[in-house]
């Protein structure tokens, strides 16, 4: 966005005061009072525009303001007893009438060629389908270069564990607390540099390529933002829409965002982490990806009871304690500690079923867990919370299941 | 109040006002049911602060430590309903009840059975939708009260929203037919009722951004109910108007609601256009410069409003053009609110100004209300928008405008009138005390918003990444010290009812202008049963 008279002043201005401070790079270092500027060439001409758009309303916004307080000041009561009459000027409303308009013109325009540059979505080299769920992201690779196979597809959840964010301190009473009533009063574990941020496992984008993103939810409206490659798109249940980011090479690394649109309880917890690096890690973690999705599911069994629930209590913390509780209490979803469905022999079969195909509102996992995954968080389900069944499920005995 | 009954007309000695409870319950006079309307926007005001409390202590710190995110939700959601539809609403109809027939010398409103009516459906709708947060609050295991936002986008609010919602849909309906009375009643009246002599263009502004208000109110309410039983029926009925898998559209109901929601907005700000065109020439001791611009300017953004809902929903994904005509139109609404902001201050130029209560407000209001709409304008841009769209970048743009806007006017007219009202002078002490905190703690509850909105803190956040931390504790510092300011009000609106203060004249503002003033205060219960004549 080279161009107008305004823009050059607001730039030039803005360059002036800010010199010597830089913008930190890293998302978790706050620009302290300003729009981030980014990384992608279309952040950056938002910033400008932003930075055109606010100095023109802040000479405005003075200007008024001047007016006020020096008529205050020059027109109290004290000072000027006899007060005017004037109450038209025809010349004046015309005035102020035209020259805002002038104005509106001069930002309309540099306005339009951003947008006109943010809505061309073709010519990308790599396509991602973004899926929100409550409250998690699924991606899935559709087509790179000239691959149109690529197969890869994962989900993507909060890493940051539940006791760094349950710190509650009234137990139930006025406000109910839920989930996290047997934390009431005790000490906070320190909360991480990337708390609220981090993710399992994160989208993996090329720099120096234009990457197409297609949006979509599989159930409420979210919104996928990351603040760094400008701009977010609504995720809707039906449609898909489209954005696309373009990260120049040399500017590798960890880029986060967070949902943006209301979606329930957990919307403030179902952070963006993308990793951005060089064509040719790309061209080697995709090869990677695709190796593992044809070998099919790991099906080794677990040596033990201790290695089934070490792996299902990891599974449990990511994928299943922000609806029925980081101690399987319940919430959204249905409690498990002592409950007949998480104990009684009888249930074994409708436990895995219901994770595997879902169930009214509790969604179906066999796309979103491996077999591994899913026969260690059954066995973590029925041997945790004080529950005591002895139950190991194999992964054999969740691929096997219809 | 209780008093004026007293002061009666000898010839209305037939008349036996009832008194006690059956007063207010029946009452079809213009000045009760104003008074109802105030008290009870003022007591929902406390109510809604009250979940702002609740939102800013949870957001203190980072990590949830009062509340669930569940809970969290239900109040930013009923919050936002409140501060709507139960405050900044009935408080403008109660101002339009108690002044319009005073200022165009009306005997009172043209619909009185109508109008006890409309406000008294009002407590019941609340009660609905306060009960439900009141039941989820205390009943354990009792369904969530309203979660989905002010803004009830689907699905979220049909296919996957709480049983709750039933009792939502209904109280909005009933807000809604409220409403629609209330603005018939206000269109009926001026059109009507007015003294002999009394011509359009000689009307008070509050008179004429009222009308046009009710105008908008009478055209996009059944919007609203459209919205809201269209929901009814997805939820129970076994349509699909918002469901994708049924062969609906979600994003028709955000077209749908922001066709309601866009005009709503102005609903809330015209008629504080109105009082801040009646208090700044009273205090500037000069009349209103550019009235018959203000007059035009109003209608034109009455008329604006009906083209610009989209701006809420850039993000959503529309076409290019679309997008360009909604951005061009928003960008066009600045220029009769400009037009607006400069008269005022021209008002103001070589005035003779004294700075009362009333002014203070309402010079308060002109400064903070343009902060608020130049973030408009910023939000306008629609690459921009991308960034700014759902952070609290928007929350402080709209708070401006609301708080420091609306209901700073409100708190104008308040000291303005309540002379006229009670007849006893506002406490000045408490009024200035009231006065300062409020500007001050509002700012710092405000302002900040801006910068954690722009470095990317989203809305509707339960809990946020910790480089947010220390502005959303200053914000909430500033929450907490601007809801205990709010109770100073309460003080100096019940001594004002107790009749305790300086007892005020007819005309207690020496520059102020209307009709109005030349009854006395209190104003009798019954007033211009002969019209004036106006010349």
């Amino acid at each position: 966005m080279q161009s107008t008279l305004f823009h050059r002043a607001a730039v030039g201005l803005t360059s002036l005061m800010i010199s010597g401070m830089t913008f930190a790079s890293d998302w978790t270092e706050r620009s302290e009072l300003d729009l981030r500027p980014g990384v992608t060439q279309v952040s950056q001409d938002i910033q400008d525009l932003h930075t055109t758009v606010l100095w023109i309303v802040t000479v405005i916004g003075l200007l008024v303001f001047g007016l006020i307080v020096y008529s205050m000041i020059r027109h109290r009561r004290a000072k000027n007893p006899n007060p005017s009459s004037f109450h038209e000027n025809v010349f004046l409303e015309v005035l102020w009438t035209v020259i805002p308009f002038v104005i509106l013109i001069a930002m309309a325009v540099p306005a339009t060629r951003v947008l006109v540059q943010i809505d061309d979505s073709a010519e990308s080299e790599l396509t991602v389908k973004v899926t929100g769920y409550r409250w998690k992201w699924s991606y899935e690779y559709l087509t790179y270069e000239d691959d149109n196979d690529i197969g890869v597809s994962f989900f993507s959840n909060l890493a940051t564990p539940p006791e760094q964010y349950n710190n509650p301190v009234l137990a139930g009473g006025l406000f109910p607390y839920g989930t996290a009533k047997e934390l009431v009063g005790k000490e906070a574990p320190e909360k991480d540099h990337n708390y609220q941020l981090e993710v399992d496992n994160k989208l993996i984008i090329p720099s120096g390529q234009k990457v197409r993103f297609l949006v979509t939810s599989d159930d409420v409206i979210h919104s996928f933002w990351i603040p760094d490659f400008g701009g977010k798109k609504d995720a809707i249940p039906g449609f898909v829409n489209e954005m696309w980011a373009l990260v120049p090479e040399g500017k590798e690394g960890t880029y986060y965002g967070q949902c943006a649109e209301l979606c329930g309880k957990n919307h403030a917890f179902m952070p963006i982490a993308v990793e951005v690096v060089t064509q040719d890690e790309f061209k080697t973690w995709v090869a990677e990806e695709k190796e593992k999705a044809a070998s099919g599911p790991d099906l080794t069994p677990f040596t033990g009871l201790d290695q089934a629930m070490e792996e299902g209590k990891q599974t449990y913390a990511s994928a299943c304690a922000l609806c029925h509780g980081a101690n399987g209490e319940g919430g959204i979803g249905l409690p498990f500690a002592g409950t007949d469905f998480a104990t009684k022999p009888e249930y074994l079969n409708e436990h895995i079923d219901v994770l595997v195909n879902g169930r009214a509102a509790m969604p179906a996992f066999k796309a979103q867990l491996t077999p591994r995954q899913i026969a260690a968080v059954v066995t973590y389900e029925r041997n945790a919370f004080g529950n005591d069944t002895g139950d190991l499920i194999q992964p054999a005995d969740v691929n096997d299941h219809e | 109040m209780s008093t004026a009954a007293a002061t009666h007309d000898d010839h209305h000695d037939h008349h036996h006002a009832p008194t006690g409870l059956k007063r207010w319950l029946f009452s079809t006079n213009h000045k009760d049911i104003g008074t109802l309307y105030l008290w009870f926007s003022f007591a929902m005001f406390l109510a809604g602060g009250f979940m702002a409390m609740v939102i800013r202590a949870e957001l203190l710190e980072p990590g949830m430590q009062f509340v669930d995110p569940e809970f969290f939700n239900q109040m930013t959601t009923v919050h936002g309903l409140i501060m709507v539809f139960g405050a900044v609403m009935p408080a403008t109809v109660g101002l339009a009840n108690w002044m319009i027939p005073l200022m165009i010398g009306a005997p009172d409103m043209a619909l009185p059975r109508m109008n006890n009516w409309s406000f008294w459906i009002l407590p019941f709708a609340f009660t609905i939708l306060i009960g439900s947060v009141l039941m989820s609050a205390f009943g354990d295991g009792n369904p969530s009260a309203p979660n989905f936002g002010w803004t009830f986008y689907a699905p979220l609010s049909t296919k996957y929203g709480p049983d709750s919602t039933d009792l939502f849909i209904l109280s909005v309906h009933m807000m809604g037919i409220s409403s629609i009375m209330g603005a018939i009643n206000v269109v009926v009246t001026v059109f009507n009722m007015r003294a002999p002599g009394m011509t359009l263009m000689k009307m008070p502004l509050f008179v004429w951004t009222w009308l046009i208000t009710a105008f908008l109110l009478i055209a996009v309410i059944p919007v609203l109910a459209g919205a809201v039983t269209m929901m009814l029926t997805d939820r129970h009925f076994g349509t699909s108007f918002f469901d994708a898998a049924g062969g609906g559209d979600p994003v028709l109901f955000q077209h749908v609601f922001w066709f309601f929601g866009h005009p709503e907005v102005y609903i809330m700000i015209l008629p504080s256009f109105g009082i801040v065109s009646a208090i700044i020439p009273a205090f500037a001791r000069k009349p209103l410069f550019g009235y018959a611009s203000m007059v035009y300017a109003t209608a034109s953004i009455a008329l604006l409003s009906f083209v610009v809902w989209a701006h809420h929903m850039f993000t959503v994904g529309m076409p290019l053009a679309g997008t360009l005509f909604f951005m061009y139109m928003t960008m066009l609404i600045s220029v009769p609110t400009g037009v607006k902001v400069f008269n005022w201050v021209a008002t103001m130029w070589r005035g003779s100004m004294s700075f009362e209560l009333p002014m203070k407000w309402a010079i308060a209001f002109v400064v903070l209300f343009t902060c608020g709409g130049l973030s408009g304008l910023m939000l306008a841009i629609t690459p921009v928008d991308f960034q700014y769209h759902d952070t609290y970048f928007v929350v402080a743009h709209f708070h401006y405008v609301l708080v420091t806007g609306a209901i700073f006017s409100i708190f104008a007219a308040a000291y303005y009138w309540l002379p006229k009202w009670s007849g006893v002078m506002p406490n000045k002490t408490l009024g200035e005390l009231h006065f300062w905190n409020s500007l001050i703690s509002a700012n710092l509850l405000f302002f900040p918003m801006h910068f954690v909105g722009l470095a990317g803190m989203p809305r509707r956040y339960a809990d946020y990444a910790l480089q947010f931390a220390d502005y959303n504790f200053w914000i909430s510092i500033g929450g907490f010290w601007f809801g205990l300011s709010q109770l100073l009000f309460l003080a100096v609106a019940v001594l004002c009812a107790m009749k305790k203060g300086e007892k005020a004249a007819a005309k207690p503002w020496d520059g102020a202008e209307g009709l109005e003033w030349e009854v006395p205060s209190p104003a009798p219960f019954h007033t211009y049963d002969t019209p004036p004549v106006v010349k």
